[in-house]
């Protein structure tokens, strides 16, 4: 079995993203950048898979400009046997994605692809599904737990009501949640082997889909400020605050 | 062209966020249809008739969707859509399942998690878990739009009559089965509506001592939350996680316990109406959006406020 895994460049999750004066983004330059979290965990799942036999190749994919590479060199580093780096500049909306990524799959033919949930960027959400509808494929979204079994796989699924079980036949697509497992960290001789995998690189105009944007950005601006609160001294203070000030309980 | 809602229900009755779906879709248009797809769900379409908002109600019904399967409803949905300019329903997780599998059918590039309708072509959502917000113009034909429940009020139960029309079923999706949800069952309130919510975080230091966090949460009829921190420790169950990647809440109460206040988790409780926040670390990232701020060891700070509760009068729930 062939695993896909989809990887995203994204602002680290601990930076405090600042935006532009100009309304027309965020800052990106000098700013620490690292793998879409969720998106860990799909590699790690993916390694997990082939460890223990069930696969027999892992290739990570990413989608954007030069420095993108990285986050495939880092899923190489973590077990994945080679990658992919697609290359796109400027913004690549969820439906020009998977558009891509279709092809990808057209060309790869894996059983399965894996990819985080959500880009912590966008917080778009649809990749996943969007790939799944172009291949009228199943789709197990927000995974938190996948057995593997013979031409299908038991996915359960993080829904608001709790927890959700699903089985779904390969060729199939599964967005991970954060809590599927916990990522490995590389070990310095990864790394280094890891700089001896193959990274195949494929220009995004040479596949031949439409990846123009259908959304426009009008602009993007700083949310409305909360004022700064107080710190009361006790808890009966608190209580007399939320009581005869805030008026909440 | 009218506006498609897709209604959100468990076969028996509407789920809450339908409502807020309704009135944010009733802002693009005056006129929505809504579409309820699932198995016996004369009564849920019957309460979604009886919304003010809605003019006409599709319902689809077969065994098969009993389990609301994306593969399921995709193809009616999208067979539906050639009659409507926008597709609209909640961006909690079924709509984030759903509706980007019929925007893809649809060739359409979909706005997720809208906090306003600026016109029917232009949206407000926040990105970067919500540390910016961004003005999108769709200049697709077709828009699929998911809304931010907690963004929009419920539009009213009552008032109107639009009729109940019947839409043939398509075929099963045989490549993926439902196998069981397990939900849990509680009767506290909803996390997603509740007017107060009582979190605890990685402080809690347990799944035991969550009970202190209960206590407090049955005191005040509240729901309870969690950080994501609490949830990967096994401490609470995921269906409490509050942040970028679990629940947005915005209750007129948040009491953040033993929380230190990631990015990510401010994303789904910054919008609360008041924050409290109770930690030992008076640095604690928590207190920059706490309206009151109490710096103290939480396992003495929770008894003496029960304590105090104890000592109210009265509590309002």
């Amino acid at each position: 079995m062939k695993i896909l895994v989809a990887v995203k460049r994204v602002i680290d999750y601990n930076v405090q993203i600042r935006v532009k004066e100009d309304g027309t983004g965020v800052v990106t330059d000098n700013v620490k950048m690292s793998t879409n979290p969720p998106d860990d965990n799909a590699i790690e799942e993916a390694v997990k898979i082939k460890e223990a036999g069930k696969a027999t190749e892992v290739v990570a994919i990413t989608i954007g400009e030069e420095k993108a590479k990285e986050t495939v060199r880092k899923a190489l580093a973590v077990g994945a046997d080679r990658g992919i780096h697609v290359k796109a500049d400027g913004i690549l909306e969820p439906l020009a994605v998977s558009k891509i990524l279709q092809k990808i799959v057209d060309k790869e033919k894996p059983d399965l692809v894996f990819m985080g949930k959500q880009a912590i960027d966008d917080d778009c959400n649809q990749t996943g599904q969007m790939l799944s509808a172009l291949l009228n494929w199943p789709q197990a979204t927000f995974a938190s737990k996948i057995d593997v079994k013979e031409n299908k796989l038991e996915v359960t699924r993080e829904i608001d009501e709790g927890l959700e079980t699903i089985e779904i036949g390969v060729p199939a697509i599964v967005t991970c949640d954060l809590r599927l497992n916990e990522p490995r960290y590389a070990s310095l001789p990864n790394i280094m082997k890891a700089k001896k995998k193959p990274i195949e690189e494929i220009v995004a105009a040479d596949l031949g889909v439409d990846v123009s944007p259908r959304l426009e950005q009008i602009k993007v601006e700083e949310p409305p400020k909360r004022k700064a609160g107080i710190k009361v001294a006790n808890v009966a203070e608190l209580v007399q605050k939320l009581k005869n000030e805030a008026k909440v309980i | 062209m009218a506006i498609l809602l897709i209604a959100e229900h468990n076969n028996k009755e509407l789920r809450p966020f339908t409502l807020n779906a309704a009135t944010a879709a009733s802002q693009i248009d005056s006129d929505v249809h809504a579409v309820i797809i699932g198995q016996n769900t004369a009564e849920a379409a019957k309460q979604l008739s009886e919304l003010s908002v809605i003019k006409k109600v599709l319902s689809v019904e077969a065994a098969h969707y009993e389990n609301f399967t994306a593969e399921n409803f995709t193809p009616v949905i999208v067979k539906l859509a050639e009659n409507y300019s926008h597709i609209v329903c909640s961006a909690n997780t079924f709509g984030k399942n759903l509706m980007p599998r019929i925007a893809a059918n649809l060739d359409t590039s979909q706005i997720s998690d809208i906090i306003k309708v600026i016109s029917p072509d232009t949206f407000l959502r926040p990105i970067y878990a919500g540390n910016a917000f961004a003005t999108i113009k769709s200049n697709d034909t077709k828009k699929c739009v998911t809304i931010r429940p907690t963004s929009f009020d419920p539009c009213e139960s009552t008032g109107g009559s639009g009729l109940i029309e019947k839409v043939d079923a398509a075929e099963e999706y045989s490549n993926t089965k439902f196998i069981k949800r397990e939900e849990i069952k509680s009767d506290r309130p909803e996390l997603g509506t509740a007017r107060i919510v009582v979190s605890g975080g990685r402080g809690m230091q347990s799944g035991d001592n969550f009970k202190l966090i209960t206590e407090v949460a049955d005191k005040l009829g509240a729901a309870i939350g969690a950080s994501r921190a609490a949830v990967d420790a096994g401490y609470i169950s995921n269906d409490h996680q509050v942040g970028q990647t679990g629940k947005v809440v915005v209750p007129d109460l948040y009491i953040a316990i033993g929380i230190s206040g990631a990015i990510q988790h401010l994303a789904g409780m910054k919008e609360s109406k008041i924050i409290v926040a109770i930690n030992k670390d008076g640095e604690a990232p928590i207190f920059s959006v706490a309206d009151y701020g109490l710096e103290a060891d939480l396992f003495e700070a929770i008894p003496q406020f029960m304590e105090e509760l104890n000592k109210l009068n009265t509590i309002q729930k």
